[in-house]
């Protein structure tokens, strides 16, 4: 099709004659907001996400309450180890049907978004590949305190964009049927975010 | 783009405006997700600002699209993916068709991209079952429906006839709760991610300089599409394209706010390229022109192309409200469908794509709502001036110039004024309630003003002339 | 004391005298000095609006002649006056300063209360291009607010179109007057007697459909109301 790229490309060139000029981009909107553990508990609660504020050394416990009994799928690198969980560790990969059998995943994250109550998961430190977030029901995601953004342009500058990146806001939903909010569809149905305090 | 046989805006308006159940269901899923969406642009302080970058960074690319595709390309493939071009619907499904290769079904994320080329179609034609994953765009499969809105495509239907539509696909679900219905839908779907070997996706965005693809969603079945099977499938307008990375960060707050009225939607994924031992392994990226560059060469129409498919003009419209997406006869319905449709069909002969101009009563709700400030009353009434160029001479045009000509001199004026007043003679009881012509389309409904006695500057001359 | 050139449209002069003649009373009475250009004839927005823009330029044209030279140009209108200040330019004609009504009362003249009187049960409805091209905000509200004995009820859905649209009610009546239904649906529940606004293209849409259904409701400018005193009254149309 190299002669589809060629003729689409003269075709623009020709549409463009007038070539208007363009005035710079104003920026003028805010880079910057609030970064805190509250503002993001309380975002990340309104889409009926499950969320835990815990500090440093209550994390252990916590994740033992939220996962005993079941069988949690792990990133190869995960650097949590709760007592009484039946691990599946990624390594070697799984294949998708034991994720699928699965009944959690435990991840960390790469950024948070205070405002908007998103994660974002960039395949990086404690979070493994996407698959690991997609198939099990219920999915526990960690934030440090640090991680934490105060806007999406703060969260965006942050992350490298070549990575594969999912920014997940709340369990997954529809509003397809009389565009009335329904949590739960393909994706985990049960969203739990444990935001660990930073040292005070 | 169109639907063909579809008849013009004004004849299946009429039918959908008399579907009872319709107009209910249009009525409380538009008040419902107008409120919402208000509350969720109210909310940002900086809103305004947003919007006119928004608009800003979409003339940047307009403007030097060429550049900006070229780059994405070079990006894309360094990262492994592999870019395809295709100038028009018919090349574009080839493409896709070839890619396929020997797989018999293929799952996709809802796009409307591809149902604009009719893909599905095409792939059926070649014996490719394409599986729509998106609970709204399955609504429409299996009910063998057409889409009638660009971000909900089942908008038109309530959870009692989506049940029925699931009975009679043999989806069992127990209650017309969304919920149950929603449940159906994980269930039916779910052995199909988990074996699909081919996913087709659309782009809401591409960054030029890093070579990035960001899908937008809710449910997670986009997801399942982009990161389980071996091989993805994207077809993207060429208008998609955004420069930076950094540009994201405005659209990803535009889009959420004024489509699902939402700070952020459930999922949104970026992948560039391939990522070894993460996600498809082999990436093709389509992308596709199909009219576009005939609207980018209309500098008064280009604007459309700002568009971000994010669905608040058509929530916001008061035609839509009442006449339903299926009535614009085409799968951008609503007031950028308008726009965009007759522009993308370039064909002053097709009756139906010159009807689309009309379909509004200008009152400016979408402009106000858009992200990237469309001035969709601007374009309208250019593509009007079109139409009414490729008409020629007809029985309105010559109104038209006898208007003008009564207008272009006071005298002329007055006369017509005299002449106008006659009409007195028709009233009964203070009221004209019968006109004859054209003037009957309004009668219809509305009686019509009795003309004055005596015509205000006929008053302004005796008294202060 | 500012001189002012009133533009009445042709809706207004030919169907809706007395609205002009209210307008000339209100702003004489107000201080100032009120000139009728006979020249006048239509903005050429239906033209424009409709897709004939050939002539839409030409009346524009016009417009700007016939108008040069006044320090204001007022309209009873918030369509046309958009037309003028918004669609000219683009035509390729200047023109002076054009302001509606009631754009011109509050930031000209900067008053909200012009000593009317007017005893009756009214409700608004914000024409869609006072509102969204000319940016007229609670402009006639304030004024309204300020007319003494009149009882103001919150028209619901205000903000929505009432499906007059110009040509748009021939081509798509069906839909225009579904539209219409709406609207009057929303005024009938007011309980107003009195429906003003300050377009009378719109009045003449939604009064047409309230008076074909008997509704008891009356459409009223916005200048009509505003003109109306305890000495001189307003008067029904005399037609």
């Amino acid at each position: 099709m190299a002669d589809a790229r060629a003729s689409i490309l003269a075709g623009i060139r020709a549409a463009l004659r007038d070539r208007p000029p363009t005035p710079p981009v104003p920026r003028a909107y805010r880079r910057t907001g609030e970064a805190s553990v509250e503002l993001l508990a309380e975002r990340v609660a309104h889409y009926r996400a499950a969320v835990h504020v815990v500090a440093e050394d209550g994390l252990g416990a916590l994740l033992g309450d939220l996962l005993a009994g079941r069988v949690v799928v792990a990133p190869a690198d995960l650097p949590w180890d709760v007592p009484g969980v039946t691990w599946l560790r990624d390594d070697p990969p799984l294949p998708l049907d034991r994720l699928d059998e699965a009944d959690g995943v435990l991840t960390g994250c790469a950024v948070a978004i205070a405002p908007t109550g998103t994660i974002v998961l960039d395949a990086g430190a404690a979070q493994g590949r996407r698959a690991l977030t997609l198939l099990p029901d219920y999915h526990v995601c960690v934030v440090r305190a640090d991680q934490v953004a105060g806007s999406v342009p703060e969260a965006l500058a942050r992350l490298d964009p070549t990575r594969p990146l999912t920014f997940i806001s709340g369990p997954s939903a529809t509003s397809d049927i009389e565009l009335d909010r329904v949590e739960g569809v393909h994706g985990p149905r049960t969203l739990v975010v444990v935001i660990v305090r930073g040292a005070t | 783009m169109t639907w063909l046989g579809s008849p013009k805006f004004p004849d299946a308006a009429r039918a959908a405006l008399a579907d009872t159940q319709l107009r209910r269901n249009l009525r409380n899923a538009t008040t419902t997700i107008r409120g919402r969406r208000a509350e969720a642009v109210d909310e940002l302080p900086d809103w305004e600002e947003l919007r006119r970058a928004g608009e800003a960074i979409k003339e940047q690319v307009l403007h030097h699209l060429d550049t900006y595709l070229e780059q994405l390309e070079a990006a894309v493939t360094r990262r492994g993916g592999t870019v395809h071009w295709a100038r028009d619907a018919a090349e574009a499904n080839a493409v896709v068709r070839d890619l396929v290769g020997d797989a018999e079904e293929v799952v996709k994320v809802k796009s409307m991209t591809t149902a604009e080329i009719g893909l599905n179609e095409a792939l059926a034609a070649a014996g490719v079952h394409a599986v729509e994953t998106d609970l709204a765009e399955l609504i429409v499969q299996l009910g063998d429906d057409r889409p009638s809105h660009i971000l909900v495509p089942a908008i038109h239907r309530n959870r009692a006839e989506i049940r029925e539509i699931f009975r009679a696909a043999g989806l069992e679900a127990e209650s017309d709760d969304p919920r149950v219905l929603a449940e159906a839908a994980r269930a039916h779907l779910r052995r199909k991610f988990l074996s699909c070997d081919v996913a087709i996706s659309g782009a809401n965005f591409a960054v030029a300089d890093t070579g990035s693809v960001v899908v937008l969603e809710s449910e997670g079945n986009g997801r399942m599409c982009l990161t389980l099977p071996r091989r993805l499938i994207t077809v993207m307008g060429i208008e998609k394209v955004v420069p930076t990375w950094q540009d994201l960060e405005v659209f990803l707050q535009l889009l959420p706010r004024s489509s699902t009225a939402e700070r952020m939607n459930p999922y949104t994924s970026v992948w560039t390229g391939v990522t070894p031992g993460d996600g498809p392994q082999e990436f093709h990226l389509v992308l596709l022109d199909n009219g576009r560059t005939a609207t980018l060469a209309d500098p008064e129409g280009r604007q459309a192309l700002r568009c971000i498919r994010c669905s608040a003009c058509l929530n916001v419209c008061p035609v839509y409200e009442r006449t339903g997406g299926r009535s614009y006869g085409s799968v951008y319905p609503g007031p950028i469908g308008a726009i965009i449709t007759p522009q993308l069909v370039d064909d002053p002969r097709d009756e139906q794509a010159a009807s689309l101009p009309f379909a509004s009563s200008l009152c400016g709700a979408c402009f106000e709502v858009c992200p990237v400030r469309i001035d969709i009353p601007e374009v309208l009434t250019h593509l009007r001036a079109e139409v009414v160029r490729a008409r020629g001479r007809d029985a309105e045009s010559v109104a038209m110039a006898a208007a003008a000509w009564v207008f272009a001199s006071p005298r002329r004026y007055a006369a017509a004024q005299k002449l106008g007043s006659l009409a007195r003679f028709l009233a009964r009881d203070g009221r004209l309630s019968r006109l004859p012509g054209p003037g009957a389309a309004w009668t219809s409904s509305r009686d019509a003003p009795v003309p004055a006695r005596e015509p205000f500057r006929e008053w302004w001359r005796k008294n202060r002339g | 004391m500012e001189k002012v050139a009133l533009f009445a449209t042709c809706l207004t002069d030919t169907l809706y005298p007395d609205t002009a003649r209210a307008a000339v009373r209100l702003l004489e009475r107000l201080g100032c000095s009120v000139d009728f250009p006979l020249g006048q004839t239509c903005c050429g927005q239906m033209h424009f609006n409709t897709g004939y823009r050939r002539h839409a330029v030409d009346l524009a044209g016009r417009f700007q002649q016939v108008f040069a030279g006044y320090d204001a140009v007022v309209a009873p209108s918030g369509s046309c006056a958009a037309m003028v200040r918004d669609v000219h330019p683009r035509l390729g004609a200047g023109t002076p300063r054009t302001f509606e009504l009631s754009e011109f009362l509050v930031d000209v003249l900067g008053v909200t209360e012009v000593g009317a009187y007017f005893p009756h049960r009214v409700t608004y409805h914000p024409t869609c291009h006072s509102l969204r091209m000319l940016g007229v905000g609670e402009k006639p509200l304030a004024l309204l607010r300020a007319v003494r004995g009149l009882d103001l009820v919150e028209l619901p859905a205000a903000t929505e179109c009432c499906g007059f649209g110009g040509t748009f009610a021939i081509k798509n009546a069906d839909t225009s007057t579904a539209m219409l239904a709406d609207k009057m649906r929303h005024v009938l529940d007011t309980g107003a007697e009195v429906l003003t606004a300050g377009d009378n293209s719109c009045l003449m849409h939604i009064g047409g459909g309230l008076s074909r259904l008997r509704a008891g409701v009356r459409p009223v400018h916005l200048a009509e109301i505003l003109a109306s005193t305890e000495e001189e009254p307003w008067t029904p149309a005399s037609r």
